[in-house]
């Protein structure tokens, strides 16, 4: 009996250690400006970072950065490699059967970018026979296999390489994040190509917004929400979106 | 029969079943029988095929001349071909496929004349570069093989063939490259099954070989082991018919070494 009481105590102690560790918080190692990059100095930047640090001041974690591969980003949580993923990750039914999520932290249209001149439009009628470019495994890649089935799509392992090959003419359109799309447009490669508008909304494929990736059951996601919830009220959540954005990215 | 079921024999082949069958079993194998993941796998794996073909093909048309100028060439062919293969095989093979694609392949489109010219479609597209960089690295490391095959036909045959008054040309064709041939036929084997490991780096460039279908399926399903057990097979059945061929191909050259 005591070895029990022992066993259950040291459990306890095990366990609240464990609390007071740090959570390892996976970020896409590439960058995705305006909401994650790194600096030259090899710090990270970002709407999403500074979200974080007001998110884990708010909640009392003590978080810590690890860039993790985009295509691993999943398995990583659910083996136990990171603790959560802030990586501008949608909530879709599809990751939910494998992950829990937080509420939604911002939401954002999804739009089509083409090489200037073109006159292309997001439709599957004008696209047809036409090269799309997305990052794999993104709510975009699963929209253009949806939506556009007469356009022939091209995966890439990250969206600076479909910006890439959309600059040099090897693909007609790229269809990524809205947001992502304008800051790309304001750089010197950017030149080439223009915002050919959003796509049609799909809530099913482009899901309910960007939240925390969680492991199922984790008990980190009421904390969370509460602390979204709490950085949004008191005006944190649109302090930080004025360095970044003209408007407010939180949605409808 | 009873000569080939030798204890050790009867072990392993129950060993092999028993493995089999608990991965058949306890592992998540239900997205095979999607009709979409069998249609990836199945132009994943004619990707892959075609692609180790070609560049096979090719590399080898490419690596004889090499080689050959190394062997026996003047001095102002051996030179150009010797510093290609040092090139070639002193680089990462990855490195190459990028230098083409992300690198002459982009410049390609600031050219009016190419980007308006017939090719364009094409040239556009990706593969042709994951040919050409497989089939260079095949022209590389094969021409260097050569070199040693050209180089250790007997020279008294050839001089008898000289003395003879046989032209070069005849003498290259009857003498010296079957013989060359002959010599590095199971190093080709080999090196044809090292080519087929090279093939997933063309992924990196958007081309959906059988390495890319499995990682589309595990990042799709989020099931991380069972596509690539399914890719380590794919892999050992295709090397088992490079074995197989290449083994047949031997038996049909007859063996003529003094």
């Amino acid at each position: 009996m005591k070895k029990l009481v022992l066993a259950a105590v040291a459990a306890l102690s095990l366990g609240s250690a464990a609390m007071a560790d740090p959570i390892k918080v996976g970020v896409d190692v590439a960058a995705y400006p305006p909401f994650t990059s790194m600096d030259a100095d090899g710090t990270w930047k970002g709407w999403e970072v500074d979200f974080l640090h007001a998110i884990c001041k708010q909640a009392q974690l003590d978080c810590v950065i690890t860039p993790t591969a985009w295509d691993g980003i999943i398995p990583a949580l659910t083996a136990g490699q990171i603790d959560m993923i802030m990586s501008s990750m949608s909530i879709t039914e599809e990751r939910m059967k494998a992950i829990d999520f937080s509420d939604k932290y911002y939401n954002t249209p999804t739009s089509m970018m083409i090489t200037k001149g073109s006159g292309l439009k997001p439709t599957d009628e004008s696209l047809k026979g036409k090269i799309v470019g997305v990052q794999v495994s993104t709510i975009q890649e699963a929209y253009v296999q949806k939506h556009f089935p007469d356009a022939q799509m091209k995966s890439y392992q990250t969206s600076d390489e479909s910006y890439q090959d959309l600059a040099a003419g090897r693909i007609d359109a790229v269809v990524a994040d809205g947001l992502v799309v304008s800051d790309f447009l304001k750089t010197a490669t950017g030149a080439c190509c223009e915002n050919a508008g959003n796509v049609e909304d799909d809530p099913a494929v482009l899901g309910q917004g960007v939240g925390f990736g969680l492991r199922k059951g984790d008990p980190l996601k009421e904390k969370l929400n509460a602390a979204i919830k709490a950085v949004r009220a008191d005006g944190t959540y649109d302090a930080i979106t004025k360095k970044y954005f003209p408007f407010d990215i939180y949605g409808k | 029969m009873r000569e080939f079921l030798k204890p050790h024999r009867v072990f392993l082949i129950l060993l092999a079943a028993a493995i089999v069958t608990w991965c058949a079993w306890s592992l998540q194998w239900d997205w095979l029988a999607k009709p979409k993941y069998q249609a990836m796998i199945v132009q994943g794996l004619w990707q892959t095929i075609w692609v180790l073909v070609v560049t096979m093909v090719v590399g080898m048309m490419l690596a004889i001349p090499i080689g050959f100028a190394q062997a026996a060439g003047p001095a102002w062919l051996a030179w150009p071909a010797r510093v290609f293969c040092s090139i070639i095989r002193g680089t990462p093979l990855l490195l190459q496929i990028w230098m083409l694609y992300y690198g002459i392949g982009s410049l390609f489109p600031s050219i009016p004349w190419i980007r308006e010219s017939a090719l364009w479609p094409i040239l556009r597209q990706a593969w042709p570069y994951a040919v050409v960089a497989l089939s260079l690295s095949v022209a590389g490391y094969e021409g260097e093989v050569m070199r040693s095959a050209f180089k250790g036909v007997p020279h008294g045959q050839l001089e008898a063939a000289k003395s003879m008054g046989m032209p070069a040309f005849t003498m290259f064709r009857r003498i010296w490259l079957p013989q060359a041939i002959q010599r590095v036929l199971p190093t080709i084997g080999g090196e044809t099954v090292l080519q087929l490991k090279s093939t997933p780096l063309i992924s990196t460039i958007t081309i959906m070989d059988i390495y890319d279908v499995a990682g589309r399926v595990r990042r799709d399903t989020l099931i991380v082991y069972e596509p690539l057990l399914l890719l380590a097979v794919a892999y050992m059945l295709i090397t088992a018919c490079i074995v197989l061929l290449f083994r047949w191909f031997e038996s049909r050259v007859p063996n003529r070494t003094a």
